[in-house]
């Protein structure tokens, strides 16, 4: 026995040992992607890759708010010029075309860019209808502002590449500035050099605007408030602490999952904490021993363990999510601990009876195997967050039940005691002998109308029942994706919408065929089936087309012929052009541009933001703007326009439809796999029960607490997600273990109900408050776990127990 | 932007005709009373014609539209040839509109061009003194026949704007010249407006 004992013993040390190695050794993802769908198709990759580290997730966009308007353009000002110094962010913008290298670089690569050159504009009519036009623009005072180009740029090709750029939605700009629509707001755009997905970099990059913005804020308090401005009559006659001071406020997806994880590891850390008190505090209650409590926190603790070392191997790296939440999902386990303590009491008490392991045994057995049963449905999700929470769970409960058969019976000491709960089982029994009294056909029929009323309710629902958006599962409020939403509609930025994706194996290829597709495009524009369209190309020509426009330049002596020509009548003389024939040559014997090009400008993150590189694949990005705002484009039009212009390897995708297509694809994916899952726990229970009758009882009360908890939530308005249905796998998971107890009650007699229903109420109580709790988190996937499953725990017991009778009566003598 | 200045002072010159133009004819022989008539108009509407003399170009290029003026503050120049443009002066905050764009500016945030600011407001006020503030004010001939010539005073100002002379006729405005530093210059004349 002792021989037993102590090989157990080194069995259960030695498996420890080997989970914390592996545990200490594992890798921890702390980003979102646990929640973004592994990728099965190339589009969906597209998708997840956009959703992840596309450029689109490196924007950070800020905005500038209160004070008065002059105080926020200085700010913004003062904080761009010192993000833009900083190698963390690959742009930053805030609509100053300021960005001196930009106009450089557009200036000097002018006749590359511009669509407008061609031969034709080189020709003597072409010059003449040129140089007319700039000259007229001179006469406006915005026109003015070229003036000192003319010598240099007498066709205007900076002013037509300008216009070029501002076909894209241009934010409202006050002093050169961006600004919101109603003007309360200054705006700014960063793009990290880091990816999207990497929360640490992020992290960084927020912190590094918020000292930005914190520097130009002080700085612009001393200029708002040194003697210059006071000259200003109104000024003194209102205090200037009248004004508030400027303030910052951050949006994009990088400062989200930034927030997220913050808020999860915050929640998960206090959650963790408060649950793990009130459990504490519970057991200590319940048993009024100390070793009993270390004890009876061993299976889940060496199943948590056992759970991350399980993922670490399966997976290679463990998700944040898992770590924070996994505990609670084993929180069953604690249950297992419960039930030893109290029942083994009893069954020691019962001198000449069966062991625990005899009585007992089989039924936590049981309970668990359902619940691997339950969880395994979660196995082949599509989402490795859910992958890794099914693995975790499985090991967990496994490990646990182990400690709980084999370990806990050996490290038990001779004279282990706890306090008799008999007492409370009494109570409880006499309680529920109370509602028994009001008869088993009333029961039934009750019983039978509250899930009549469920169903009917969830049949009304059945519209609205699951959230099929992506976004339901983001940790991110509402107000703030509002937010975001206002920015980015103020600002133009693209939001996650229409797309025409080209796509080639090189960047040549790819800016070749979105030429070819911009041109399909601008045709449907002027038909108004869309308002307007991005391309790279608009940055960046591709080779070919710059290779065109550089060839169409004339020779030094061609072009002065003909300029001389074209300046006929005109009131501009030749030798002031000088300048012009000089760039016009550099241009010719000059390189093409290539990307590189771009770096140090603005118009890399435009242009970044539009090109994606996965692996061999090559992606320009060509996103639709709706012909007027809330009016939604006609994609058959757009597809069968682009197959006309046999733009081939150009392919539609409706970005916001495409995920939520995806999630609801992994939604109801889902549901199948937690049928069977249901499906296996039910063959399960027919095997081990070898009896239709009571594996009916024992599933009743569970099907009746799910569909009560469905139908509670659907009424309080909650649409369901993937996380719901997480928490009814475990109202299931836990639930079963208590429907097999009272299944197996006939077995029992007087005390032995009463620890029994002791056990279980105690162990429920454990779990609605580990529950309970986590309904009280700012996050959603939280929140949705914990409305679920504590009430759902609750009512399994409930209606378990109620259900309990017909064994009862089987063994009372009528 | 140092151009800026010089955006708003056309603005500016012009609108200072546009209040002027329809005043019904009086005897003013004072420069404070031509302001303070000026201060009396609630709406005013004028036909400009605005040459360029630039340096770089042969002759003087041309265009041609029509000013608003509404009390209190708004103030616009529609310039119909050779291409349309519309400059909208509300408070502080020049709006500029062509075929396909529109850019609004908040004057505030330029302290170099606040001055024009003040001195649109200070001369549809007919505030005189204000005007004296931010420039060298200048005014010579006669009631029949006048001529202000405005200097900036600012360094910042000056260099963008060398000098305002305004010609006018009793209270009527006749022509606005602005000069600037580098020796290009622009010259309006106004008449009463004909058009629809």
């Amino acid at each position: 026995m002792i021989v037993r004992r102590a090989r157990v013993l080194i069995v259960w040390i030695g498996c420890i040992a080997f989970a914390a190695f592996v545990v200490a050794r594992a890798r921890y993802i702390t980003d979102l992607s646990a929640f973004l769908p592994a990728n099965p198709t190339p589009v969906q990759q597209l998708l997840v890759d956009q959703l992840r580290d596309g450029p689109a997730s490196r924007l950070i966009l800020i905005a500038i708010e209160r004070g008065d308007a002059a105080a926020r353009d200085r700010v913004s000002a003062a904080m761009v010029d010192r993000l833009r110094r900083d190698s963390q962010f690959s742009s930053v913008n805030n609509g100053e075309v300021a960005g001196q290298r930009d106009r450089e670089f557009l200036f000097q690569h002018r006749y590359l860019l511009s669509e407008a050159v061609n031969a034709e504009r080189f020709s003597a009519s072409g010059l003449n209808a040129a140089v007319k036009e700039t000259i007229d623009n001179l006469a406006s005072p915005a026109g003015l502002l070229f003036k000192s180009l003319l010598p240099r740029d007498p066709t205007g090709e900076l002013l037509n590449i300008l216009d070029q750029l501002a076909r894209a939605p241009a934010p409202q700009s006050r002093d050169g500035v961006w600004v919101s629509a109603d003007g309360t707001r200054a705006l700014a755009v960063a793009q990290t050099a880091a990816s999207g997905s990497n929360s640490d970099a992020q992290s960084r990059a927020i912190d590094a605007i918020r000292s930005a913005f914190a520097a130009a804020a002080l700085n612009s308090k001393q200029v708002s408030s040194s003697p210059q401005s006071s000259s200003s009559p109104q000024s003194s006659g209102s205090p200037q602490a009248s004004v508030s001071p400027v303030q910052l406020r951050l949006s994009g997806p990088g400062v989200f999952a930034v927030a997220a994880r913050a808020k999860i590891e915050r929640a998960a850390v206090r959650l963790s904490i408060a649950s793990s008190i009130l459990v504490v505090a519970l057991l200590l209650i319940v048993y009024r021993s100390l070793p009993a409590l270390a004890l009876g926190l061993l299976p889940v603790t060496t199943g948590a363990l056992v759970g991350v070392a399980a993922v670490a191997l399966g997976f290679g790296a463990v998700h944040g999510i898992t770590l924070g939440f996994g505990i609670t999902l084993i929180g069953e386990s604690v249950d297992y601990s419960i039930y030893f303590f109290i029942q083994s009491r009893h069954a020691r008490n019962v001198a000449a009876g069966p062991n625990w392991q005899q009585l007992w045994w089989p039924t936590i057995r049981l309970g668990m195997l359902t619940s691997v049963c339950g969880f395994a449905s979660l196995l082949p999700s599509g989402f490795p967050g859910l992958k890794q929470l099914g693995l975790y769970s499985i090991s967990g409960l496994l490990a646990a039940g182990l400690v709980t058969r084999f370990v806990l019976p050996a490290l038990l000491p001779q004279d282990f005691a706890i306090r008799d709960v008999t007492p409370l089982g009494n109570r409880i029994a006499g309680l529920l002998q109370g509602v028994r009294r009001i008869g088993r056909p009333a029961l039934v029929l009750w019983s039978a109308a509250l899930v009549l009323l469920a169903i009917a309710v969830l049949y009304h629902d059945r519209a609205t029942l699951w959230n099929r958006e992506l976004s339901a599962l983001s940790p991110v409020s509402l107000e703030e994706q509002n937010y975001d939403a206002q920015l980015r509609a103020d600002l133009g930025a693209a939001d996650v919408g229409e797309l025409v994706i080209v796509s080639g194996p090189d960047m040549e290829s790819i800016l070749r065929g979105a030429e070819r597709a911009a041109q399909v495009l601008q045709g449907l524009v002027e038909d108004k089936v869309i308002g307007g369209f991005e391309s790279p190309a608009n940055y960046l020509p591709s080779m070919a087309t710059q290779e065109t426009r550089r060839s169409s330049l004339p020779s030094a002596p061609e072009l002065r012929a003909n300029l001389k020509q074209a300046l006929e009548g005109l009131p501009l003389r030749a030798d002031r052009l000088q300048p012009f024939l000089e760039d016009v040559e550099v241009t010719r014997h000059g390189p093409l541009m290539t990307s590189r090009d771009l770096a140090g400008t603005s118009l890399d993150a435009g242009f970044g933001a539009l090109v994606l590189h996965q692996r061999d694949r090559w992606n320009a990005l060509l996103p639709l703007r709706s012909a007027a705002p809330g009016r939604a484009i006609d994609m058959a039009r757009v597809v069968a326009a682009l197959n006309d212009g046999k733009v081939g390897e150009a392919r539609v995708l409706d970005l916001k439809q495409e995920s939520d297509a995806l999630y609801a694809d992994y939604l109801s994916e889902a549901i199948r796999y937690s049928l069977g899952g249901f499906l296996a726990l039910t063959v399960l229970l027919l095997i081990a029960l070898r009896s239709a009758r009571r594996v009916t009882r024992v599933l009743v009360p569970l099907v009746m607490a799910v569909l009560t908890v469905a139908a509670g939530l659907a009424v309080c308005g909650v649409h369901l997600t993937i996380l719901h249905l997480v928490g009814m796998l475990l109202i299931v998971a836990v639930g079963s273990n208590y429907a097999l107890f009272f299944d197996r009650q006939p077995h029992a007699t007087g005390d032995g109900e009463a620890l029994t229903l002791a056990s279980l109420l105690i162990a429920n109580a454990s779990t609605v408050i580990g529950f309970g709790l986590l309904s009280f988190s700012q996050i959603p996937v939280l929140v949705a776990l914990g409305t679920t499953v504590a009430p759902g725990a609750f009512l399994a017991l409930l209606f378990a127990a109620i259900g309990a009778p017909a064994a009862n009566a089987d063994a009372q003598p009528a | 932007m140092r151009a800026l200045p010089l955006m708003v002072l056309s603005v500016f010159g012009a609108l200072c005709g546009a209040a002027a133009s329809s005043s019904a004819s009086s005897a003013f022989n004072d420069l404070d009373e031509i302001m303070g008539l000026l201060a009396m108009r609630q709406h005013g509407r004028v036909e400009f014609v605005e040459q360029q003399f630039l340096k770089v170009l042969s002759h003087p290029i041309e265009s041609s539209g029509e000013l608003r003026y509404d009390a209190p503050d708004r103030l616009e120049k529609r310039t119909l040839k050779p291409r349309a443009e519309t400059l909208v002066l509300t408070g502080g905050v020049l709006t500029v509109e062509r075929a396909h764009s529109r850019h609004v500016m908040d004057l505030h945030a330029y302290p170099q061009v606040q001055p024009f600011v003040e001195s649109i407001r200070a001369t549809l006020a007919g505030d005189r003194s204000a005007l004296e503030r931010l420039f060298h004010l200048d005014f010579t001939g006669s009631v029949a026949r006048w001529t202000l010539t405005l200097v900036p005073l600012e360094s910042k100002v000056k260099q963008s704007v060398a000098q305002v002379r305004i010609d006018g006729a009793r209270d009527q405005l006749l022509k606005v010249e602005i000069r600037q530093p580098d020796g290009d210059r622009s010259l309006m004349t106004l008449r009463p407006s004909t058009l629809p």
